[in-house]
């Protein structure tokens, strides 16, 4: 009994535990995990499940995301795409640095999924976001107008 | 023979000690109430006017060069004291959105660097998110350094609060200004801090913090701490005269900027009483 008993414990604590395979990392590559921070349907569902999204791909030619750059995420069997708009990394002077990974998803015209970003943005990206912005290409400064506050 | 010397050395410097914090103490309350400062407050409030000790990096003359600069900011914007553990609203301007300013009220975890190189983080928990922004003291673009509370707490680094509940590192933005009595001393906040679960940022439980309440540790991280402890090097005395600045400098370098600092001093106490009017507004 003791024998079989054994096994199942360990495989329920396993599933309790919502363990990531990925470790915490302080920079932003391939497989690190993101919190999404607008109310968008899909972003919601994923972090209330405790499954944030993981991170596929970084559109830079450095293969670090930093603040204001595009990711490329993969969210409950999906791909959607976001930008950086909060990270933990130490930053340069009076650039905030948040205590966690922060996402907001978009789709391919720039525009976010949600209505809502319910954490402070940094205010650098005001600028980061308008010098990524190509004429005719992806807006990428609509999400700054569904912030709720800057920092 | 050996454990009877270290032990007589032990009360010899015990005893210094609170010679030194009495004679300290003394000097505190004379002074306060005349704008004159002793060299032990001094050193305290304008940590930054002493060099870096590292031999390396020594360098008479862009020292007395970065004093000077630094007295002619401090001309321009008053920085008044703070310690790590007050709380801080800082004003800079903000190149993003045109002709506005940012305004950031946190808790100071860490004040580094000397010179005009001195920087300090400020933390505070807007929206159930953890922010922290570094400052330099001698930005330019800051506009106004303003205490909202000076106190000090247990430790020289609040880096724990990161890893601490986030009620330790939540202010109010629009908090108003604590006024301290005139002449009293700079209080000490004993709160002790709850720390959240493994895993953390830091081992804290190698940095014997004074801060943190009493956490909960295996006993393989115990071991681990006590094997890479190193409770001789407050003995060691050439350790600590490689780190520090030596007295007679520090009088030196105090003496040529006293008075510069003197007369700041008493332009903020006549600001002060010019800001402490407050306006009338109706009722009703």
């Amino acid at each position: 009994m003791l024998y079989i008993s054994r096994p199942f414990t360990s495989i329920i604590t396993y599933l309790n535990r919502n363990i990531h395979t990925s470790k915490i990392q302080c920079e932003i590559q391939k497989q690190t995990r993101l919190r999404v921070v607008d109310n968008s349907e899909i972003g919601k569902r994923a972090m209330a499940e405790g499954r944030p999204p993981k991170c596929i791909h970084v559109y830079n030619k450095t293969g670090v995301g930093r603040l204001g750059d595009k990711v490329l995420v993969a969210i409950k069997g999906e791909k959607k795409k976001g930008v950086l708009v909060g990270l933990k990394q130490n930053q340069k002077v009076k650039v905030p640095k948040f205590d966690s990974n922060n996402l907001v998803l978009i789709d391919d015209n720039g525009t976010p999924l949600g209505t809502r970003i319910h954490v402070p943005i940094p205010t650098v990206l005001r600028t980061i976001l308008k010098e990524k912005t190509i004429a005719k290409g992806t807006d990428y400064t609509k999400l700054l107008g569904i912030a709720s506050k800057f920092v | 023979m050996l454990v009877s010397t270290i032990r007589h050395f032990k009360a010899v410097n015990y005893h210094a000690r609170i010679l030194r914090t009495f004679s300290s103490q003394i000097k505190g309350q004379s002074s306060r109430s005349d704008t004159s400062k002793s060299l032990s407050e001094l050193r305290n409030v304008y940590v930054e006017f002493l060099p870096d000790p590292t031999v390396e990096f020594r360098n008479p003359i862009r020292e007395k060069l970065e004093r000077l600069d630094m007295l002619a900011r401090r001309g321009q914007i008053d920085i008044p004291e703070f310690y790590v553990g007050s709380i801080l609203a800082v004003t800079a301007s903000d190149p993003h959105s045109l002709g506005k300013t940012n305004r950031f009220v946190g808790i100071c975890i860490k004040r580094e660097g000397c010179g005009l190189r001195a920087k300090f983080i400020l933390r505070n928990v807007i929206d159930h998110q953890g922010v922290e922004v570094l400052y330099e003291m001698y930005d330019p673009a800051l506009q106004k350094v303003e205490v909202l509370r000076l106190e000090k707490r247990l430790d020289d680094k609040l880096l724990y609060l990161r890893d601490a509940l986030p009620e330790y590192s939540t202010f109010d933005p629009d908090m108003e200004i604590e006024v301290l009595p005139e002449g009293s001393r700079v209080p000490v906040n004993p709160l002790k801090v709850i720390l959240k679960p493994k895993p953390w940022l830091e081992r804290w439980e190698r940095q014997n913090l004074r801060g943190v309440q009493e956490f909960e540790i295996s006993e393989r991280d115990k071991r681990r701490a006590d094997k890479v402890a190193t409770p001789w090097l407050k003995y060691d005395l050439m350790k600590n005269y490689m780190n520090t600045i030596p007295e007679e400098e520090q009088n030196e370098i105090f003496s040529e900027i006293h008075e510069q600092l003197q007369q700041l001093e008493l332009t903020r106490k006549k600001l002060k009483r010019k800001r402490s009017f407050v306006k009338p507004f109706k009722l009703g």
